[in-house]
């Protein structure tokens, strides 16, 4: 016992850090079990073991971890569901608690920035007529800086970032304003349509910091996107329910709740939402992460029914798609799912498993969107030869162009991953590499469309 | 020894309520008496005690609360209810009547094997 023992205070640091990994196991549970290992030492080592030695008696005597995490299971099921609403992190929670605060003035930040223009009078919003154009225009702005500014709290970035983050937004801020549109002519729709992918990029360097310029920083982002995109649907669908309830509640008492319902709740939730539903992300992050693998492995297989199925008629009948407008986005929203589905399933993936058959799967879906793709080029370049360019046209043009592209160099690459000729990762590095060009052609179609087309 | 596994745990509770009968205790004097107590043969794996505790709390047969040990550090003591005292009484007719009954019937089988003699 002459020489120095372990210190048994960084052991049971390094143990407590370990039980702590438990989602099952409460903070008090450790402290509980540790003062049970406390003792336990003390009469070790009082019958004559040494420090470190009466340390691994005691914890071989607790017992396996293992097991007792699962009786801890058995007993507190609710801890298992808690995590959505505890925090993951600390339970003491200063922090967390910061962090909440930081999130929720930050969302009534994007409400007002956005109720503000009600108020004022400069574009108010009436609950039976249309929608000022202007917030269609501006809806990005009321809420990706925000989005933002919590990011940039949240990861501490210097100063320097400011000069990635703020310009993009004022110049998108600009065009999107100034600029002399013919009323709500297609190039303006185009611009309230590209104008949030541009932005979303900016969002991407807030995001991952430093670490946009690796894969796991963007693939991060990828996964982000993806979780904040369930949150807020679910926070839509608890509103709209709150919304359904206020009519009916205040319709009993015969007054009409219509002006609170679409000028206030409706504008300052959905606002406010964006930001609290990526708050919940970042600090629920690995809750619903098992909700989105699982997403991608029901609907994979459905797609590729789809579009597989989509093809076969379309070569038995051998009919010519027709390429309106309104079917040209739902082609390229198709086109967009299938990519994220293939995203999302990677990021969701062991990067050193071997092929499954679920990858050749995947396979057989990116090959049904390519064949898809082309179909659709083919269209628009058969309307673009006997009408000519047209905003819409040449942006569906784009698109498409950039989807082929990305799915054909995919298919590639997957195809040798799943014939075992290849690895995943540059298939992954493809991806994340690639995600900046959908944002240049979006604030392409942004920034030149509408000068190129004499702001029709 | 090797205790069976379901005696072990069917037992856990009418011991931990009767150690917490004699006075307020915390896990791990309550394992070092159960130890005491069978001299050694009822050897719990200790971590499984703390659920078995939390379980008894959640059925209010018990009440917990943090005190400090004697070197002031935090220490969760577990204290029996009137309702874990009416349990206990439960417990123990229950075990009597198993016990009578296996007494009874050891008595009956202990000549058995000298007679096979």
């Amino acid at each position: 016992m002459a020489d120095t023992p372990l210190d048994i205070e960084a052991m049971i640091t390094d143990w407590r850090r370990f039980l702590g990994q438990r989602r099952v196991l409460a903070p008090e549970d450790i402290d509980e079990l540790e003062d049970h290992l406390r003792g336990q030492v003390a009469e070790l080592q009082s019958r004559g073991l040494g420090e470190d030695e009466a340390f691994l008696v005691a914890i071989r005597r607790l017992g396996k971890i293992d097991a007792i995490s699962r009786e801890f299971a058995l007993e507190h099921t609710d801890r298992l569901w808690k995590q959505l609403v505890m925090a993951g992190q600390d339970a003491a929670g200063a922090g967390f608690n910061r962090e909440m605060v930081v999130a929720l003035l930050l969302a009534v930040g994007a409400a007002v920035s956005l109720k503000f223009w009600d108020i004022t009078g400069l574009f108010p919003l009436q609950p039976d007529q249309e929608l000022p154009l202007f917030y269609l225009i501006n809806a990005p702005f009321f809420v990706l800086p925000w989005l933002c500014g919590y990011f940039f709290w949240k990861r501490g970035l210097s100063h320097v970032h400011l000069l990635k983050l703020v310009p993009p937004f004022l110049v998108a801020a600009l065009v999107a304003n100034a600029y002399p549109f013919a009323g709500a002519g297609n190039t303006r729709v185009l611009s309230i349509l590209h104008m949030p992918i541009a932005l979303w990029l900016v969002v991407g360097f807030a995001y991952a910091g430093e670490r946009w310029a690796g894969v796991n920083g963007r693939m991060d982002f990828v996964r982000f996107t993806g979780e904040q995109f369930i949150y807020y649907l679910l926070i839509a669908i608890g509103g709209w329910i709150f919304i359904g309830l206020t009519f009916i509640l205040f319709s009993s008492i015969g007054m009409n709740p219509e002006r609170l319902a679409f000028t206030w709740v409706l504008p300052c939730g959905m606002t406010g939402a964006f930001i609290v539903a990526a708050w919940l992300v970042e600090s629920k992050q690995g809750v619903i992460e098992n909700i989105a693998p699982v997403l991608t492995r029901v609907f994979t297989p459905l797609f590729t029914l789809l579009l597989a199925g989509f093809l076969v008629t379309k070569l038995v009948a051998g009919q010519g798609i027709t390429m309106e407008r309104e079917v040209l986005i739902v082609y390229d929203i198709l086109l967009v799912l299938v990519l994220g589905l293939l995203l999302y399933s990677l990021s969701a993936r062991d990067m050193g498993a071997p092929p499954t058959l679920f990858d050749k799967l995947q396979l057989v879906l990116v090959i049904c969107a390519l064949l898809a793709d082309l179909t659709a080029l083919w269209a628009i370049a058969g309307r673009i030869s006997e009408f000519g360019f047209s905003p819409n046209r040449l942006a569906a043009l784009g698109e498409n162009l950039i989807l082929l592209v990305n799915l054909a160099w995919s298919a590639v690459l997957y195809f040798r991953f799943a014939w075992g000729r290849g690895a995943l990762a540059p298939l992954v590095s493809w991806q994340t590499a690639y995600l900046p060009v959908y944002a240049a052609w979006a604030a392409v179609v942004v920034v030149v469309f509408p000068p190129l087309f004499a702001f029709q | 020894m090797n205790i069976n596994k379901d005696l072990m745990a069917a037992s856990a509770t009418p011991l931990v309520l009767a150690i917490l009968a004699e006075g307020d205790s915390y896990g791990y004097a309550i394992i070092k008496r159960v130890r005491d107590l069978s001299d050694g043969q009822l050897e719990w794996t200790d971590g499984m005690l703390y659920p078995v505790l939390h379980r008894l709390e959640r059925l209010e047969f018990i009440k917990a609360r943090w005190g400090k040990s004697e070197t002031g550090r935090k220490r969760k003591y577990y204290q029996l209810t009137s309702q874990g005292k009416a349990q206990l009484v439960e417990h123990r007719q229950q075990w009597q009547a198993v016990d009578q009954a296996l007494r009874l019937v050891w008595k009956i089988m202990a000549p058995l094997p000298q007679a096979a003699c």
